[in-house]
């Protein structure tokens, strides 16, 4: 419950504008040393993320798998395990639901539906494997989740090869229209930005997740096996089982992110040499979220802009994407480096305090 | 001026944390060549004093005069430079290094691009010949016993060249035997012209080696007396602040039927050999059974086997007659144990849950805690309200953080959330453990009090003291076996010292009949 509050509390608040400012101040100085106008930069920036309806939803879009991959990355931090393989958990979704679209043959009330629980189940496992070998084996997660997600990476490029990818192509055949769960009157609205029901269902996630940590028997034996798996041990919890459980959970997450991105945004999966990089952003983002629900969808908010208006740097103050990339780093680094913040806000926040008391 | 030098002067040492004040305004003046007590309840701010004194930490207020000059002490190196070690509670040894690597650990001597290993045993060797020490400088410190440790740990300081010794409680961890030879070495060093500063809780150790001690209470200089001049009970109401009573109001147990029933359990330890061999004993309903034996006797192993932490390998374990060996915690729990856990912080409590979520951590899952599939955290905070009023656990609320509460009120959550289910047996593994002599009271009372509700309790602990005034029968462990069972009122220490050390085993009385 406090965890829910703080993050509207005025502290917390405070601390991370005052993170990002600095970070695009140090970002601001990257791009004076490489011999562009950081303001232009800036003002390219947000003109490309607010400046007409298309981009705005488009931003939308590009915020929508961040909060799923953040949610996946957070929920299993919460229970003590560091899911590097959300990543692997995301292709492995994305696959599934490329695979139901295409081949299933429903109704559109249940064609989307069944899809969005296939992809969650193949996520979910994907992950439960790898605390499944941590609970039974001790093998730590974050070697088997590195190593799920070359082995995710070849395997959707093998599924799609064999069964989906007709002859001398290098994409999948379009899901049918009825797996689709793209809002077509919300789309108009915004100038047919790619706009769908996965955003309601991140949102919706969001909130389950909170109720799941914090309201539910199981939430308590997951949190309580995060932050001491000796205590809950001794508590009578199986801690083994929680692990699975908790990783489960979290690659469910990243899965339904995955098919949200294949029935809302592309309709087809391409194959792929490299790892698309949702579950490395998504740590990113859960870093930058504190590992809290609300957190997350801030922190995907932050970087979903940023990437997005990263575009706009390009093309309209001429910033190489290096240098972008540098920007954003640098902001993230402020962010998930509060402490430093907190030190510089020292005086400021001390003097909150005593006038609180009074 | 007078002979006497003094070596340390701490004046109006002040040190603040976030919300508290360690020290506030202390003195503390040390004489050449006397071994000069520390004296204070747990938090009242020696370690705090020591940590200034050794440079670890920097005091907001206040100076140190070392010889009589002032001096900054800003890093444990500079300390070291000026002649000043201490010698930690916990040791910090490297264990599968010789004494010797040990010992020069940071300040190695060098022939050429080697370490010359040779010159330094020589040295350390003479060092420990000098001061009565007893330490072969090629031991491993993983074949050594504590009491060598510590020694180690000595040397250390001298090796660096220390002339003022800080011993941080250094009788937790020894026999009665080892703290004997503790005093010789004590008196053998100030023989030879160092001073020694001994932090410690323990009145019987300051009447027995000290010149003269200085009392701490709440971060103040309570007073500094020459040993001599004073006794016991002054030091313990200087300690508290009030009148304590050293012995526990009990009156004779009436045991009755058999609740736990140990038989012939063998269990592995940590290393990969038997940490149990063979051990059996009982613990009836109206009793309290005492286990005494020296830390690593294969105590953390039984408490596990018991609450079902860890797997024994043969044996058997019944509480009123069921079989509960290596089953879970949950199962042996249901079947009547509780457990005040050996390690509050790591068993015991979830730090960063709060104190009404700590209150239920056993209980969290049952129908009571439950409504529609959701915790119902009405129940749980008048659970937890409930129980803090009725154990005097001072927090300021209960949703605050285990975390911020003082041990002393961490573990009386922990006896509440134990008692609570108003369980048949009840194990307490050091359940004073780092705790003031007012909570100390308080949890010997509440033992008491379940015995006198016909309850069965085990109680482990290292302090003999408390296994004395506790417990009905006393059963010695030593190396996983039950050595003798005694009984309290007929018994000394140098009895149960034997016993510990593996020196008396007692034929035919490990069922204690």
């Amino acid at each position: 419950m406090n965890k829910f509050v703080q993050v509207f509390t005025k502290d917390s608040f405070l601390v991370p504008v005052v993170a990002i400012i600095f970070g695009l101040i140090v970002g601001a100085f990257a791009m004076l040393a490489g011999g562009f106008n950081p303001i232009e930069a800036y003002v390219a920036l947000f003109d490309k993320v607010f400046g007409d309806m298309y981009n705005f939803g488009e931003t939308i879009r590009q915020i929508t798998p961040l909060i799923f991959s953040g949610l996946a990355v957070a929920f299993a931090f919460r229970t003590g395990m560091f899911n590097i393989g959300v990543e692997g958990q995301f292709l492995m979704g994305m696959v599934t639901a490329v695979y139901l679209g295409v081949k299933l043959d429903l109704p559109f009330f249940l064609h989307a539906p069944i899809t969005i629980v296939g992809s969650m189940l193949a996520g979910g496992l994907w992950a439960a494997f790898a605390g499944w070998l941590k609970a039974v084996r001790g093998v730590h997660e974050v070697i088997t989740t590195i190593m799920l997600n070359w082995t995710a990476l070849y395997l959707v490029n093998f599924i799609l090869t064999t069964t989906l990818v007709p002859e001398g192509q290098q994409r999948s055949e379009t899901i049918k229209e009825s797996a689709m769960i793209n809002i077509g009157w919300l789309s108009e609205m915004f100038d047919s930005a790619r706009l769908h029901w996965g955003t309601l269902i991140a949102l919706g996630a969001a909130f389950i997740f909170y109720i799941v940590l914090w309201k539910t028997r199981t939430g308590f034996e997951l949190r309580a096996t995060g932050v001491n798996p000796h205590a809950a041990e001794y508590a009578g919890m199986n801690v083994n089982k929680n692990v699975v459980k908790a990783m489960f959970i979290s690659g469910a997450l990243a899965g339904i992110g995955g098919a949200c991105e294949i029935l809302g945004v592309f309709h087809y999966q391409a194959i792929s040499a490299a790892l698309p990089g949702y579950g490395f952003d998504g740590i990113a983002v859960a870093l930058i979220g504190g590992n809290t629900p609300i957190g997350v969808i801030f922190g995907a908010i932050l970087f979903g802009i940023l990437t997005f208006g990263a575009g706009g740097m390009k093309l309209g103050a001429g910033v190489p994407v290096e240098l972008i990339r540098v920007v954003i780093a640098s902001v993230i680094f402020f962010v998930a480096a509060h402490g430093i913040v907190r030190y510089f806000l020292k005086p400021i926040l001390a003097k909150k305090k005593d006038k609180e008391v009074l | 001026m007078s002979n006497v030098q003094t070596v340390v002067e701490m004046r109006g040492i002040t040190k603040r944390f976030p919300g508290i004040i360690a020290n506030d305004n202390i003195n503390l003046k040390v004489k050449k060549g006397e071994i000069h007590a520390l004296l204070g309840e747990n938090g009242a701010g020696k370690s705090t004093l020591m940590n200034v004194l050794f440079g670890l930490y920097q005091p907001e207020e206040g100076e140190i005069l070392i010889n009589e000059s002032p001096v900054k002490i800003t890093s444990p190196n500079i300390a070291n430079e000026m002649g000043i070690g201490m010698v930690h509670q916990h040791f910090m040894l490297v264990d599968p290094f010789t004494v010797t690597e040990n010992i020069i650990l940071g300040k190695e001597p060098k022939a050429g691009l080697k370490i010359d290993i040779a010159s330094a045993a020589k040295k350390v060797q003479e060092l420990s010949e000098q001061y009565g020490l007893k330490v072969d400088p090629y031991a491993k410190i993983a074949d050594i016993s504590v009491g060598m440790q510590q020694r180690v740990e000595i040397l250390k300081t001298l090796y660096r060249g220390a002339d003022i010794l800080i011993f941080d409680e250094p009788t937790a961890v020894l026999t009665p035997q080892e703290i004997l030879e503790l005093i010789d070495i004590m008196h053998n060093l100030v023989k030879e012209g160092k001073t020694i500063i001994l932090i410690t809780h323990k009145l019987k150790e300051i009447m027995a080696v000290c010149d003269s001690v200085t009392i701490i209470r709440r971060g103040k200089t309570i007073d500094t007396l020459t040993v001599k001049e004073t006794n016991i009970n002054e030091l313990a109401s200087k300690m508290v602040g009030r009148e304590v009573t050293f012995t526990v109001d009990k009156t004779e147990a009436s045991p009755k039927q058999t609740i736990l029933s140990v038989n012939n359990v063998t269990a592995m330890g940590n290393r990969g050999v038997n940490a149990l061999n063979g051990i059996s004993f009982e613990v009836k309903a109206g009793e309290i059974l005492g286990i005494a034996g020296v830390d690593g006797n294969g105590q953390s192993e039984l408490i596990e086997v018991l609450t079902g932490l860890q797997k024994a390998q043969s044996g058997s374990v019944t509480i009123n007659g069921k079989e509960i060996m290596n089953k879970t915690p949950r199962y042996i729990s249901e079947e009547g144990l509780a457990n005040i856990p050996e390690d509050r912080h790591k068993r015991g409590l979830v730090l960063d849950f709060s104190v009404a979520e700590n209150l239920v951590l056993k209980s969290y899952y049952m129908d009571e805690y439950n409504k529609k599939g959701f915790l119902d955290y009405d129940k749980i905070n008048v659970h937890a309200t409930k129980l803090i009023e009725e154990f005097d656990v001072r927090t300021p609320s209960i949703h605050t953080l285990a975390r911020a509460l003082s041990g002393g009120n961490q573990q009386k959550g922990i006896i509440a959330r134990e008692v609570d289910g108003d369980p048949d047996l009840l194990i307490a593994a050091q359940p004073t453990r780092g705790l003031d002599v007012g909570a100390i009271e308080f949890i010997h009372k509440r033992l008491i009090e379940q015995r006198d509700k016909g309850k069965a309790v085990l109680l482990i602990s290292f302090e003999l003291d408390e296994i004395r005034n506790v417990s009905d029968r006393i059963a010695v462990i030593y190396e996983g076996q039950i050595v003798g069972v005694v009984d309290p009122k007929t018994t000394n220490e140098e009895e149960l010292g034997l016993m510990m050390s593996g020196g008396k085993r007692m034929q035919g009385g490990t069922q204690g009949e």
